[in-house]
């Protein structure tokens, strides 16, 4: 330690200036020298635990996007029976549903388009779960919050077959409607009124008159008879004659036999959200039930985002949460404060899921809140599925599957490997480059280098299962200019480095002031990586998002390798006779540097920065 | 390769360096002629869609023992369009062509039924939609817009408003000319285009970045003396990081380059071509706009500002000032506030080149201090 004993050389204002600037150079070299060890360890056991969990899991490949692995092409057909709704608009409408079902977070490389006039291809890669996308692209998850009626357990004595000619009509009137969202949200914006009349008006004044009655007597009449309340409904709008429909309703609800999968399949089908309808649905005890339920009041085009989470409490299990927009708040509070006045069962509400009621919770208070939750007998693909579609909205269409078909990659294997080639040989073109210009200097960029790929691979391996993430042959490309942004961290620290030298210090406070000063240089830069990639992240969708997420993964590997791996062994390495003596073959040789030697003369006896790194 | 080494020490210590800045007005005149041309091209020949943006037709045959690769040339040569072969579960093949009518759908039924040697009732001729649809498209625009103003600031903040200007022309410049090639070259635009415009869009920020950052460093206290003018140091510091900027663009510029001349021209691995010429246009274009472009307008910029003239005022009449007496400049060099023991301050060099002891004293300080 010769630090102390340049002090009383001058006690002048000027060594001052020196030990203010020093002292605190003296703290952060000396931690950074205890530190390099622990940071190396650190990322070295990062990348070994990670691995481990890689090879635990399984999945030691990336996942390959479709263009690289191929995969599986779904084709659907639009249904047949709202001729008039199927159209470009629909089926454009569908295609974006469905590409952001099946690639919510922009990653997993789902195709989906338009093939003809009535049909849309997905194409999934390789390796997905073919099964549940096919389940997320072909569920049309119209949702609807609707006042139940009446309900009783489905009674399976009952002859099955009144059901099919009894359910024929209601499908048949939905015929009419051109897009049933619309229409839902044209009912609803009239009904946040608070109260149970005004609403009724509402409604009426918003659709014919005939099947409007019925419910807004329902609803009215519902705060003293109780059970009554269907019958008495569907008994008064029968005596003005222009509604059969109701007294059929009631007709087939006596017939209707829940338990009976067919015609489960066939209740309520096509039913106008503005309409009550009939509905099936199991209990908590897994029992069939039915339901005549009032028009909807809140529709899944309220829903602004559903969460699939596991419930801790009570009887645990997975619900889906959703939360509504404020228009969906407004009507949510102002249903559920109207059903909490009433009896059981009207005061509960029904959750219809593509006609099925999939929760049936009643209310005993207004909920202002802006959220609700669909608890039924989820198991967690279930509750996340159904959260997902509910996310993303319903589809305008229902689809049928058409046919599934497996597809090979679209980009041929022969080509592939000549790339894969030519990256390599431009790769080695890198290396030799390295270690042409920096000499022993590149082992530490050629090693930054191989960890830094290293981290990108299993993460990207470990990705594949957990959100989906997929390698497409862009992602490859992306990844090879990373390399460039990665090497260049290396090489603006190095060129810091050698600049120190060339002033004429020794090589480890070269490293030690050059370092903070790489350091902003790297942090300011790769900040505009990340912004780019996080603001395309979360605007944008599809590939894109992709590829933002590509980018945004790099970007912080890079400032995790520099930071924890570069930087440390770089300060290890300087310790090192090789390098601190600079041999011609370091890349620090100061007189290949050009460094002056006159230059190191005049320092090296005052000079301050060599003793206080001891 | 010690040449180089020297290159850098000697680009270091200023005693060689390309005037930058002066000579802007030649690269400013580069840059436009590149960038109309680009624009022509872009406007005359117009971009070449992709199916994956347009949509187009797709043909489902029956099993077939074609295979993939001749039937997509197969399908090329009828229709003269990039085409898209996969083939299916069931044996048959699936062909994708882009821009295609009804009408030309026929004609390349007809051809592909004679060449694969099926019956052509056999083929299923269908068009498609854009897996690439609007909805993506327009997200896009408005992410890239939104970064773009996010950027902005962000610059002017960490930096200054110069800079942030001057990076946002130096990246339209990039994409301009990328895109305008792009053009020029014919090739089909493909999500793998696209990306590679994307990541050009962050390569050219941060390269823009980076050698502000330098730049930014080295401009500190610059109106506390007056041996140097914005200009000058401007054009000390890009020299100051061209080796950086020479090594980042050869590392970066090498894969790609293998991709796109050893993949796509000797090997035929003409997938890559799209992504490929993108990013190596790109990648050259975001290098050299960084230092040809970029800099010299902050420094543009820069010299209207009120302090920034009165320091070129400054410095000027000094520098008259010691033309007039030449060797009155080597007293007051040696005897002025910087006494310094170092030989090359006190020799009496090219002065308008020889820039970097001033500045070494003045960026980091702490030397000066030290010895004295």
């Amino acid at each position: 330690m010769s630090w102390p004993p340049t002090r009383p050389r001058g006690a002048g204002r000027p060594e001052r200036e020196y030990e203010k600037v020093a002292a605190p150079k003296k703290g952060r070299s000396a931690s950074a020298q205890g530190k390099p060890g622990r940071s190396l360890a650190l990322i070295l056991i990062a990348i070994a635990a990670l691995t481990g969990g890689m090879f635990a899991s399984g999945h030691t490949t990336p996942r390959l996007g479709i263009d690289l692995a191929g995969g599986t092409s779904i084709t659907l057909k639009a249904k047949s029976g709202q001729e008039s709704a199927i159209n470009k608009t629909n089926l454009d409408t569908a295609v974006d549903i469905m590409e952001r079902r099946v690639n919510g977070l922009g990653v997993s490389e789902a195709e989906v388009q338009t093939q003809g006039d009535r049909n849309i291809i997905v194409n999934i890669p390789k390796g997905t779960n073919s099964q549940q996308a096919r389940e997320q692209v072909g569920t049309t998850a119209k949702l609807y919050f609707r006042p139940v009626l009446t309900t009783e357990l489905a009674n399976p004595p009952a002859s099955a077959d009144p059901t099919p000619s009894a359910s024929g009509s209601p499908s048949k009137k939905a015929d009419g409607t051109a897009s049933p969202s619309s229409t839902a949200t044209s009912s609803g914006s009239a009904t946040p009124s608070a109260t149970a009349t005004s609403q009724g008006r509402a409604v009426t004044d918003a659709l014919k008159a005939d099947a409007t009655t019925s419910p807004s007597a329902a609803q009215s009449a519902s705060a003293s008879p109780s059970a009554k309340a269907s019958t008495s409904a569907d008994a008064s709008p029968s005596a003005n004659g222009s509604d059969a429909a109701a007294a059929k309703l009631q007709q087939q609800y006596a017939t209707l036999d829940c338990s009976d999968a067919a015609a489960r399949a066939k209740t309520g089908v096509g039913a106008k959200p503005t309409e009550p309808t009939l509905a099936c649905g199991q209990n908590a005890q897994k029992q069939w039930q039915k339901y005549i339920l009032g028009p909807a009041e809140v529709a899944g085009t309220d829903v602004k985002k559903a969460q699939a989470v596991y419930d801790t409490q009570g009887a645990g299990g997975w619900k889906v949460t959703m939360d509504f927009t404020s228009a969906g708040t407004k009507k949510f509070a102002s249903i559920t404060g109207k059903l909490a006045q009433n009896q059981s069962p009207q005061n509960q509400f029904a959750i219809v899921l593509d006609g099925e009621v999939v929760s049936d919770p009643y209310v005993r208070e207004a909920l202002t809140g802006g959220n609700a939750e669909i608890s039924g007998s989820f198991d967690q693909t279930e509750a996340k599925n159904l959260a997902n579609v509910l996310s993303y909205g319903a589809l305008p269409l229902s689809f049928e599957e058409q046919s599934v078909t497996t597809v090979t990659a679209a980009l041929g294997g022969e080509q592939l490997n000549a790339g894969l080639i030519a990256g390599a040989i431009g790769l080695a073109l890198v290396i030799v480059y390295l270690v042409a210009y920096y000499r022993g200097l590149s082992l530490i960029a050629i090693a930054s280098l191989l960890v830094s790929a290293a981290l990108t691979y299993v993460i990207m391996s470990l990705l594949g299962p957990t959100i989906g993430f997929a390698l497409n042959l862009p992602a490859v490309c992306g990844a090879i200019v990373a390399i460039g942004i990665t090497a260049d961290s290396f090489i603006v620290f190095f060129e810091r480095i050698r600049d120190e030298i060339r002033e004429g210090r020794s090589l480890r406070p070269s490293v030690e002031r050059a370092w903070p000063r790489a350091r902003r240089t790297i942090l300011v830069s790769d900040f505009v990586s990340f912004l780019a990639a996080a603001v395309l992240f979360v605007v944008t969708v599809g590939k894109v998002q992709g590829f933002a997420f590509t980018l945004g993964l790099t970007t912080i590997f890079d400032v995790v390798v520099v930071f924890l791996f570069t930087k440390p062994l770089m300060t290890i390495l300087a310790r090192k006779k090789f390098f601190a003596d600079g041999h011609s073959w370091s890349g620090l040789d100061p007189k290949r540097l050009g460094a002056k030697p006159p230059l190191r003369r005049t320092r090296r006896p005052s000079a301050p920065v060599d003793p206080k790194e001891a | 390769m010690s040449k180089l080494g020297n290159l850098g020490a000697r680009l270091h210590r200023g005693e060689i360096g390309y005037d930058f800045v002066r000579n802007r007005k030649i690269w400013y005149g580069i840059s436009i002629l590149i960038t109309i041309t680009a624009i022509l091209g872009l406007t005359v020949r117009g971009l070449n869609m992709g199916i994956e943006f347009q949509g187009g037709a797709v043909f489902t045959t029956p099993k077939t023992s074609v295979s993939v690769a001749q039937a997509e040339e197969i399908a090329q040569d009828s229709s003269g369009h990039e085409a898209v072969v996969q083939k299916l579960g069931t044996g048959g093949l699936r062909i994708q062509i882009a821009g295609i009518d009804t009408a030309k759908s026929d004609h390349i039924k007809a051809d592909l039924a004679k060449d694969l040697k099926v019956d052509p009732e056999k083929i299923n001729a269908d068009l498609v939609g854009p897996s690439w649809g609007e909805q993506i498209a327009n997200k896009a625009w408005q992410g890239l817009a939104i970064f773009m103003v996010l950027v902005v600031i962000y610059l002017a903040i960490a930096f200054e408003w110069r800079m942030a200007v001057a990076a946002l022309v130096a990246l339209i410049h990039d994409i301009t000319i990328t895109v305008g090639i792009y053009a020029l070259v014919g090739f089909e635009v493909t999500p793998g285009t696209v990306i590679g415009l994307l990541t050009i869009l962050g390569y050219s920020l941060y390269d823009t970045v980076v050698v502000f950052d330098s730049l930014k460093e080295s401009t500190k206290d610059l109106t506390k003396q007056t041996r140097w003018t914005y200009s000058d140091v401007a054009n000390r510091s890009i020299n100051a990081t061209l080796v950086r900027s020479i090594n980042t663009t050869v590392v970066a510029l090498l894969p790609v380059a293998g991709l796109l001349f050893i993949g796509g021209g000797v090997l035929g691995a003409g997938t890559l071509n799209d992504i490929s010429l993108s990013l190596f246009v790109g990648l050259a274009a975001g290098a050299y706009s960084s230092i040809f472009i970029a800099t010299p307008l902050v420094a543009d910029l820069k010299e209207r500002e009120p302090q920034m003239k009165a320091l070129k005022k400054r410095v000027l009449a000094k520098r008259a000032q010691a033309a007039a007496g030449e060797e009155l400049v080597e007293a007051r060099t040696v005897g002025g506030p910087l006494v310094d023991d170092e030989p090359q301050d006190a020799a009496p060099a090219v002065v308008g080149q020889r820039n970097q002891p001033a500045a070494r004293n003045r960026g980091r300080g702490r030397p000066s201090g030290k010895r004295r």
